[in-house]
């Protein structure tokens, strides 16, 4: 039952989603009676960040056509390496573009975005996110090897100390089909999906000229933005704010939603966030229903002096 | 040029999601059916291609003959054909392989899917269709133009997106913006009638290996009585956010 796990970076830097994959692959190998070995392709940092998660070993691919992102090339490269029954993903963009050409070519099956420990370890069971957040799934794979995608901000970081070693392997997988042509990486902007707090506003805000005091309610506390389905098919913020059934679905602790009135649409994307706190002026609005804690109120006073007061505890 | 793209029939998305008494699977009951929303955006953009380009478009579903209607909007939509394969299907990798199949002596030079479903969230179909075809793949597309025997993807990444030049045939699964939510195509009263008589082909699935079952389904659970909170009293949430959700 040896278990290996991606542990993803970008341009080197290992991502939180790594960790938070290396800390499920340490509780599936303590299921299994084994080790975790760590594959990253390319990393700039050290292995020992892997192994405070758990990892045992870790597998450092070397390869400079693997520079740049191609999905067919990074599956070849990890088949390459990943010599266990039980390959742990984080349910990242990337990650989970690599995961399903892994699985045929090694002729595994796939769980992806999975919640929780598995269930059993033969056959292999486990609970997932289903039907964009109004379910859940608890699926069997048949076979003997699985690759599972586990959800961001689902299992949680989990420091787990182990000793570990590293090993270096010189690849050159061939990456001719695809070819990147421009990356453009948004400096110093929290990443959505990791991101543990969410600020997020709808219509209710009247006018993009009005984000401001969401993003400074945002900077207070460390917090991505967000945004409902008709702001951005409006225009007023771009897709890839748009949480939702058709947006992105995210997890994060505390998700407050202003101006927002949570149509099962919008709750299906973000319904698995810890704590909810609505903002609305209208007290009406479904999303209370949904909501941990609300405010009835006006969102251009309440959101500034909350951000005041706020600042105000975060001295 | 040719191109397939991968549709899926699943419940609208005001659906309220309940599971069978025992568990063990979606009810049905009460349904309204649709394109996967994600599905319809890489139907537009082909559909797009079809314009400009003179691109055909064959749509393609695995599934039971339930799905037909969601098929035929599909050619109400503009595609010129499709087929499906009478699969109810049970994992990605059976959906996988039946489209993989068809695809196989199509000749198409693209095949266009959304990035997931929005019933099973699987994530998986394009991926290992492309695996299957050994051709290349781009997940999480916003951006799409073909010349020639390349296509230019533009594909979201965390915080940022890359453009990337890919050789055809290859896959690529979109997602919002691959063409806006205001260029969705609503079928008009032509479309439809001309739909009824596209070439809709049936095929029987080649294989029945399944890799993944679901075995039991959950609903959320219900979320405790929310605490209101005055306006005027915002240190009192700040509070609770602080000292009960430990969240601030």
């Amino acid at each position: 039952m040896a278990v290996f796990v991606y542990a993803e970076n970008i341009n080197g830097v290992y991502k939180k989603a790594a960790f938070e994959a290396v800390s499920y692959a340490k509780a599936v190998a303590d299921q299994a009676g084994d080790t975790v070995t760590a594959i990253s392709v390319n990393p700039t940092d050290s292995s020992d960040l892997l192994y405070k998660y758990g990892a045992s070993n870790v597998i450092n691919i070397k390869d400079e056509g693997l520079k740049s992102f191609s999905a067919k090339a990074f599956a070849q490269a990890v088949s390459e390496v990943a010599d266990g029954n039980i390959i742990i993903f984080p349910h990242t963009t990337d990650a989970s573009s690599v995961a399903p050409m892994l699985a045929i070519m090694k002729n595994y099956s796939l769980i992806t975005n999975v919640l929780e420990a598995p269930e059993s370890l033969s056959p292999f069971q486990v609970k997932r996110r289903a039907f964009s957040g109004k379910g859940f799934m608890h699926a069997k794979a048949e076979g003997t090897g699985v690759i599972v995608t586990v959800s961001q901000n689902a299992f949680g970081v989990k420091e787990n100390a182990a000793s570990g070693s590293e090993e270096v392997k010189n690849l050159s997988v061939a990456n001719e089909d695809t070819k990147v042509v421009s990356h453009e990486q948004s400096s110093g902007k929290l990443d959505l999906k990791e991101a543990e707090v969410v600020v997020s506003a709808g219509r209710g805000m009247k006018g993009p000229e009005n984000w401001g005091m969401i993003e400074d309610l945002a900077n207070v506390l460390g917090a991505a933005t967000a945004c409902s389905k008709p702001v951005s098919d409006i225009g007023w913020r771009p897709h890839t704010e748009h949480v939702g059934q058709t947006g992105k679905a995210i997890s994060p602790n505390l998700y407050i939603a202003v101006g927002i009135s949570g149509a099962i649409q919008h709750l299906a994307g973000v319904n698995s966030s810890k704590t909810i706190v609505v903002i609305n002026s209208d007290p009406e609005a479904p999303f209370f229903k949904s909501a941990d804690y609300g405010v009835v109120g006006d969102a251009f006073q309440i959101i500034p002096a909350l951000t005041e007061k706020i600042k105000a505890i975060k001295g | 040029m040719k191109i397939l793209v991968c549709i899926s029939s699943v419940p609208d998305t005001t659906s309220k999601i309940n599971f069978t008494a025992d568990k063990s699977a979606f009810d049905k009951n009460g349904i309204q059916w649709v394109i996967n929303p994600l599905d319809e955006f890489a139907l537009t953009k082909a559909v797009k291609l079809q314009e400009s380009q003179g691109a055909t478009v064959t749509v393609i579903n695995v599934g039971d003959i339930a799905t037909e209607p969601v098929i035929r909007k599909a050619l109400a939509i503009g595609a010129n054909d499709a087929v499906r394969v009478n699969l109810d299907p049970k994992d990605s990798y059976s959906t996988a392989k039946e489209i993989a199949a068809v695809a196989q002596n199509g000749g198409y030079d693209l095949i266009l899917c959304g990035k997931e479903s929005i019933d099973y969230n699987g994530g998986s179909v394009p991926g290992m269709v492309a695996q299957l075809l050994n051709q290349p793949f781009v997940n999480a597309s916003v951006g799409l133009d073909v010349n020639g025997s390349e296509a230019t993807a533009v594909r979201e990444i965390e915080g940022g997106k890359e453009t990337i030049s890919v050789k055809l045939p290859a896959v690529i699964a979109g997602q919002k913006g691959l063409v806006d939510e205001k260029d969705l195509i609503i079928p008009n009263m032509r479309g439809i009638m001309s739909a009824r008589t596209k070439p809709l082909q049936v095929v029987e699935p080649t294989s029945s290996e399944v890799k993944v079952q679901g075995v039991s389904y959950d609903s959320v659970p219900p979320r405790a009585a929310v605490k209101m909170v005055s306006p005027d009293n915002l240190d009192e949430l700040v509070r609770l956010l602080h000292e009960e959700a430990k969240v601030i």
